[in-house]
């Protein structure tokens, strides 16, 4: 599928002043390719993932998918025509056991190779399928259920936000080659933000955000190199720091 | 069975198709309409009052008895005392309920009054389950009253359930709780229009190592109100832990006031109470795997009562 984001602009309707959040970004993201979005805290990554799942209605601009209008899509109707996001800080539910979780997200009944996912993530189907998706569960552990999630929804573009914070190292190195499994098997477009070397390196295209724009988009055999020799334009602060907006 | 509607009746509060296995009394419009007692279970008219005896003999194990009670003329009120004598090592699922049909414009109203003593080291499990339906004007009340003594060793789990359709309930629920005895409850109510609910407990912690686990959960919708008022006190050693949990939608009230009292410097006590809406990320989460924002509201509330 082809995604298109053309001059979006986004401000949260909260804010008296119009404090632009994205300006005016525009961009393509194509089949069959793995994007990893990068760039400093508050640099709009979050934002440009929900607007793309329709969490955030953007103040102007349009999103097209494979041609069609989808900019006015509520976030259902989205995900029925294949876009998926994977939650930073996913939320928790009582009483929701993780095999429903994945029935949900499946749209059928989650039970013996069904929970494969689980598995995929590092996790036994037999242990984790009938507990509650409660407080119960550790940061890391909710977050790899998320990427289970997702995975069983066999989306045609999955927009995964900072799927490494909160995963311990064991896990994360399975991550990766969750990710790099996504790429080579299926024909689909994948997204990931993220700040960590490993999963810049698996991607096809590196997309550079800052202050609400994109910097840089290209790929990862230019950008890439640039990134890690701190050869890019972020501003630094006082401390010779990255500046961070949050 | 005598008709759809008292099938669809029972069905609701007792999960029951058909006659029951095991011992079973079923009580219409405030008389028993049948009953069966088994080579363990007992079960007899009260003489001096309306209401059963159930008799278990010690040491009956994996047995079941099924007591629901059936309203469907209105302007009854229905008073009945049932006490049940559980034998010391024995295991059983008792399964009690009332349906309410109230087409009529005048009230109907089922007030039980549950006794329970259970012998050393029994096992209970006590299904209880209240529904409410009828076009009518005329009220649904129920108000269940239980109480429980557990004597040494003893482990009973009560599963209170308001499923909906009761327009005014005052639940009263008193536990003795001896050595070495657990007591497990799990209250889920569900109100929505104009009505209320009151859940008030009090439970004793008496013998040394007893313990409580009280699970709250509510969902108030509409311009419903809600009260819940547990509370617990240790006499010795021991462990209490009461969790009160709702979800508060529209124009609904939900008032929780856990009460915790230690008389032991080993009672370890806990309360909880939290209420608050659905959260919106939640919903959120829901609909990104492609369900409405309607469905998503009732699946989040479906699991939190489950």
């Amino acid at each position: 599928m082809l995604l298109e984001l053309k001059n979006i602009w986004y401000s949260p309707e909260e804010t008296t002043e119009s404090v632009a959040i994205l300006k005016d970004v525009s961009c393509t993201l194509e089949d069959d390719r793995f994007y990893v979005i990068t760039g400093p805290n508050g640099g709009g990554k979050s934002t440009l993932a929900k607007i793309i799942m329709g969490i955030y209605k953007p103040t102007s601009g349009k999103i097209i998918l494979n041609g069609d209008d989808i900019t006015n899509l509520s976030i259902s109707e989205r995900a029925k025509l294949g876009i998926g996001y994977a939650f930073q800080q996913p939320p928790r539910f009582k009483g929701i056991t993780v095999g429903e979780l994945l029935s949900l997200a499946r749209s059928k009944k989650c039970v013996g190779s069904g929970c494969n996912y689980l598995f995929d993530v590092g996790l036994c189907p037999k242990d984790y399928a009938n507990r509650e998706v409660n407080s119960s569960l550790s940061g890391g552990e909710l977050k790899r259920i998320e990427i289970a999630t997702l995975l069983s929804r066999n989306c045609k573009i999955t927009v995964f936000d900072e799927p490494e914070a909160g995963i311990d190292m064991w896990s994360f190195s399975k991550l990766t080659d969750i990710f790099e499994k996504i790429h080579k098997g299926r024909d689909v477009t994948t997204v990931v933000i993220s700040h960590q070397e490993r999963i810049l390196k698996l991607a096809d295209e590196i997309i550079l955000m800052q202050e609400g724009v994109i910097k840089e988009k290209g790929e990862k055999i230019v950008l890439l190199g640039k990134i890690m020799k701190g050869k890019n334009n972020f501003k630094k602060d006082c401390l010779g720091r990255v500046e961070k907006n949050e | 069975m005598n008709n759809l509607l008292d099938d669809n009746l029972i069905a609701q509060v007792a999960d029951l198709h058909g006659i029951p296995q095991g011992a079973y009394n079923i009580r219409k419009n405030g008389v028993g309409i049948g009953r069966r007692s088994t080579a363990n279970i007992e079960i007899k008219q009260k003489l001096d009052k309306p209401g059963i005896d159930i008799i278990v003999k010690p040491g009956t194990r994996g047995e079941s008895v099924h007591i629901p009670v059936i309203i469907t003329a209105e302007g009854l009120e229905d008073m009945v005392y049932n006490t049940f004598y559980i034998g010391e090592n024995s295991d059983v699922l008792i399964v009690a309920g009332c349906g309410i049909h109230n087409d009529g414009n005048k009230k109907s109203q089922h007030d039980g009054i549950h006794d329970f003593i259970v012998g050393k080291g029994a096992r209970v499990r006590y299904v209880e389950k209240h529904y409410g339906e009828g076009e009518g004007t005329g009220e649904r009340i129920l108000n269940p009253q239980t109480l429980l003594e557990l004597q040494e060793g003893a482990r009973v789990e009560l599963e209170m359930v308001q499923i909906r359709g009761v327009d005014s309930t005052k639940r009263y629920t008193k536990a003795q709780v001896g050595k070495n005895a657990y007591l497990k409850i799990t209250e889920k109510i569900l109100t929505h229009d104009q009505q209320s609910a009151e859940s008030e407990m009090d439970m004793e912690l008496k013998g040394e190592d007893a313990s409580i686990q009280i699970i709250s959960r509510s969902i108030a919708r509409g311009k419903s109100k809600q009260i819940f008022y547990p509370r617990l006190s240790g006499l010795t050693k021991c462990r209490g832990h009461v969790q009160c949990d709702a979800i508060i939608m529209d124009n609904a009230m939900v008032r929780a006031i856990p009460e915790i009292t230690a008389y032991h410097a080993d009672a370890q006590l806990i309360h909880e109470a939290a209420i608050g809406k659905i959260a919106g990320e939640q919903i959120v989460k829901l609909m990104t795997l492609g369900l409405s924002e309607k469905e998503a509201e009732e699946t989040i509330l479906k699991g939190f009562l489950k």
